[in-house]
């Protein structure tokens, strides 16, 4: 795979040679393929960039993309691909990006039509292979790592805990709930009933989109584990199918209390805790 | 051998576990703890383990006995303090502590155990009936 020592050197002293014209073309074909959503500017110094970076390793002997005189190229390339990643570019035009230059080789290249240029033609495309395969590699990592970031961010927005009277937290649950969620939704909220010293917790899951046998698993879990520490959970804001689902589904919520919504809950403990609501006399005007 | 102290407060007896319970220790604390109930007549215990950073099944066992001591005793039994981590862990193991009830802290339990000895003695009955005893678990 590795290009020898003499055709680095042909490639280098290719492309140094027809360096304007390389990169203007390089540019056209790049250019083409992103249909403008990039200016022609930033194009072409990202283009001369790869050059450079090209030449800079070829010059430095025999090569392929994992040695060590490839460590600029590489960096080059990873940086492309990050850029277009975040930019929304789809993987296919970031790769396009680099396999444009075998087109441009092949041009440079059909002028003497000999031997050598065929074989050495053979050699710059699986070097520049391996540049494309390098590229996706980078983007789908840089992709990635953009959803665990999201996924962290959704983490930590979705699970707040209110007080919402002297006594009572709830939890307003938003979205799905899978193992990781409910784990930290379970830690938030016991942290909080020892924080405030409330005994009672309202868990409302109006927000919560559908709810099977593992949601309610880990809504029990948490409702036990608050009830070890000597505070009593009340489960609100089901919703007229989510009651059906859980009864289709056979799942029993025992002896916690369910209520139909927030309101409903508040009112409920509000009760338990001897604590009354009235309405205030309108002032009679005489 | 280590000593877990007992302290009367009022009409309730407070114990406060700070060190590792062995199986010494959790055996003396039950004796300590009986004794102490028949001397004093009082009718709550408050086992506070604030300070427990791991709760096994040893532990939760130990609970269990001195809750059905205190019982036959007539005496209320709260655990308090129990750690958002510890109770996490129980549930994760499928312990539920059967039989003890529990409050946030001292304080809450307290409260609890003061509401319950209303209730079996009926003070509440002027007020709507059995308000408070719906805490019961």
């Amino acid at each position: 795979m590795a290009l020898s020592a003499e055709e680095s050197g042909r490639l280098a002293g290719l492309l140094d040679e027809h360096a304007e014209r390389t990169i203007q073309r390089w540019t056209e074909l790049v250019g083409a393929s992103l249909r403008g959503r990039l200016s022609q500017a930033e194009l072409r110094r990202q283009v001369q960039e790869l050059h450079r970076a090209v030449i800079e390793a070829a010059r430095g002997g025999g090569f392929d993309l994992e040695s060590e005189s490839a460590g600029e190229l590489r960096a080059v390339l990873a940086e492309l691909s990050r850029g277009r990643a975040r930019q929304g570019f789809t993987a296919t035009e970031t790769a396009i990006s680099v396999y444009a230059l075998k087109d441009v080789l092949l041009e440079l290249l059909e002028a003497d039509a000999t031997d050598t240029a065929l074989r050495d033609y053979v050699a710059f495309s699986s070097l520049v292979d391996q540049m494309g395969l390098f590229t996706f590699e980078s983007f789908v990592r840089t992709r990635e790592s953009l959803i665990a970031d999201q996924a962290e961010q959704l983490l930590e927005l979705s699970t707040p805990v209110v007080k919402i009277w002297e006594g009572v937290v709830a939890v307003p649950l938003v979205g799905t709930l899978d193992s990781a969620r409910a784990q930290v939704v379970m830690e938030r909220l016991l942290q909080t009933l020892v924080d405030t010293g409330s005994p009672y917790a309202i868990i409302d899951i109006t927000g919560v989109p559908a709810v099977d046998t593992q949601v309610a698993q880990h809504i029990l879990k948490t409702v036990v584990a608050a009830r070890l520490m000597g505070a009593d959970c009340i489960i609100s804001g089901i919703r007229p199918q989510i009651a059906q689902t859980i009864v289709a589904l056979g799942i029993e919520f025992g002896d916690i209390a369910t209520k139909a919504s927030l309101a409903d809950a508040l009112r409920h403990v509000l009760r338990l805790t001897g604590v009354e609501t009235a309405r205030r006399q309108p002032r009679r005007e005489s | 051998m280590e000593r877990v102290p007992v302290l009367k407060i009022g009409d309730i007896l407070l114990v406060s576990i700070q060190v590792d319970m062995s199986d010494q220790t959790a055996v003396q604390l039950q004796e300590d703890l009986a004794e102490r109930i028949v001397a004093t007549g009082c009718h709550g215990v408050i086992i506070d383990i604030t300070a427990l950073d791991i709760v096994d099944s040893f532990v939760g066992r130990m609970l269990s006995t001195i809750a059905s001591i205190s019982k036959v005793l007539d005496a209320e039994t709260v655990v308090v303090g129990m750690r958002p981590a510890v109770a996490i862990t129980l549930v994760e193991l499928g312990l539920s502590l059967n039989g003890i009830r529990t409050a946030l802290n001292v304080e809450r339990g307290m409260e609890l155990i003061a509401a319950t000895r209303d209730d079996d003695y009926g003070y509440d009955d002027l007020d709507e009936p059995g308000d408070q005893s719906t805490d019961t678990r």
